[in-house]
């Protein structure tokens, strides 16, 4: 199996011309914990977004599971397979309540009521979520949402997670269960935080983007 | 900002089948809507006040509402009396009389207004906004439309969140609005930035949304069941809604 996401030689740059990255290479095998750090404006979430074909490079390749993605149909198969949670939780959930959210994906994925149901009570047992499938999602807690967020990537069974800065504004409780998670369930991930305990926590490896460069970091 | 406030509760109206709800509703409401006598709108209005209690409304919130909708209807109080023709009831001044026809006139559209209202308050105002939503997909509704009215309703609450601290941030640095040019150009700025943000923030939805296999349909977990209490009430509302337009015809 090896490598799950190939970047060579990527240059992508904003309609502003500010130019982000210019012959990025960079590489992230199966069972591979990454940190990403790097300062503010330094194109980390927009990695995230050419990964999963969200935004378009000018040039050079992105391969995700061994195969180039380039067009729309390449990359729908990427958003199946690798979870994307959002920095914002307020815009990874729109659907009314917490069970419609977490079953939005499995539905659109073809499962049935009866399997999406399933998939909602398993995802809410390993997050420590039972109880809140009825609640109405905007009347839920900060710390709560960014759970929800978390069940609804869960929920789509993803061999890879991007998780963008998941633990930014959670106290440590939440924090601690966000990162239980993770140790349990979740084998491949990139996670971008500037929170050195989390990196210490959940990466084996940490890399810094910089400049339009990836280049390993050491806390 | 809490805009289901009739929506938490366990009466009748809250357990019954949005779908039944809708479908009654329209025709009830278009029937009071064209009535030209008196007779069946006060009907309407006893059994939508009939309605009401069986809801369980607080009494205090409906009546808030009602009073927003019963300022329009003061200014036709105002108006329609006088001079409108018929038997005269008493002089007012000048060439302005009240005439018996008027009032009848008026007092029938304040009956069609507040029955018609109340009604939509205890039938839909006791769903919430998303079953409502649910139905009208089910009834085949435009899916285009039902996105919008759900994605409205999903987002409204974040927007004035997001409104009410730009307000903030105002008042933070001592804005007071004037009448002045300051002021007006700080409104500008603050609706503008409400409007680039929730144009971004629909992109990252929509982003979401891709990353998760939407396809353009949304797809909908609940089904709705009929029931017995919700086929009795729709033969209820049928057969009031049916009786009132036979008293219309007959008149």
């Amino acid at each position: 199996m090896g490598q799950l996401i190939n970047i060579r030689n990527l240059s992508f740059g904003y309609s502003n011309g500010r130019k982000l990255f210019n012959g990025l290479d960079f590489s992230l095998e199966k069972g591979e914990r990454v940190g990403l750090v790097g300062p503010n404006g330094a194109g980390k979430t927009t990695l995230f977004y050419l990964i999963m074909g969200l935004l378009r490079p000018e040039s050079g390749e992105i391969r995700v599971f061994g195969r180039p993605r380039e067009n729309e149909r390449d990359f729908s198969e990427v958003r199946q397979r690798v979870g994307l949670l959002f920095q914002d939780s307020e815009d990874q959930l729109f659907c009314p309540t917490v069970e419609e959210d977490i079953a939005f994906g499995p539905l659109n994925l073809g499962l049935s009521h009866s399997e999406a149901r399933a998939v909602v009570r398993e995802t809410c047992k390993r997050l420590g979520l039972n109880g809140l499938e009825k609640r109405v999602i905007h009347r839920l807690s900060g710390g709560e949402k960014r759970l929800v967020a978390l069940a609804t990537v869960v929920a789509m069974n993803p061999e890879c997670y991007l998780l963008d800065e998941p633990t930014a504004g959670l106290d440590s409780r939440t924090t601690e269960r966000f990162l239980r998670y993770l140790r349990e369930y979740a084998d491949t991930y990139i996670i971008i935080t500037h929170n050195h305990e989390v990196l210490k926590n959940a990466a084996d490896r940490i890399y810094e983007l910089r400049e339009g460069r990836i280049e390993p970091f050491s806390l | 900002m809490h805009l289901e406030e009739f929506a938490e509760g366990e009466s009748f109206f809250h357990r019954l089948d949005p779908r039944v709800k809708l479908l009654t509703l329209g025709p009830y409401t278009a029937v009071i809507a064209v009535a030209h006598d008196p007779v069946v709108p006060l009907a309407a209005l006893v059994l939508s006040s009939v309605m009401a209690v069986v809801a369980g409304l607080d009494r205090k919130k409906l009546l808030n509402r009602l009073a927003a909708v019963n300022i329009f209807v003061l200014m036709l109080w105002l108006f329609i009396p006088f001079g409108y023709p018929g038997e005269e009831l008493f002089f007012a001044a000048g060439p302005l009389t009240v005439t018996k026809e008027g009032i009848v006139y008026v007092l029938t559209i304040t009956m069609k207004t507040n029955a018609i209202v109340v009604a939509t308050i205890a039938m839909l105002g006791t769903s919430e906004i998303f079953s409502l939503a649910h139905a009208f997909v089910h009834l085949k509704a435009p899916g285009k439309l039902v996105h919008l009215f759900f994605f409205f309703y999903r987002y409204i609450s974040v927007l004035h969140e997001e409104y009410s601290r730009l307000r903030r941030a105002m008042k933070m640095r001592s804005f007071r609005p004037r009448t002045n040019m300051h002021t007006y150009k700080s409104y500008a700025w603050l609706v503008g930035m409400l409007l680039v943000s929730s144009y971004e923030r629909s992109r990252r939805i929509y982003n979401a949304m891709l990353c998760r296999g939407f396809s353009g349909r949304f797809p909908v977990i609940d089904h709705f069941s009929l029931r017995k209490h919700d086929i009795i009430f729709g033969v209820l509302m049928s057969t009031v809604t049916i009786t009132f337009v036979i008293i219309l015809t007959l008149s």
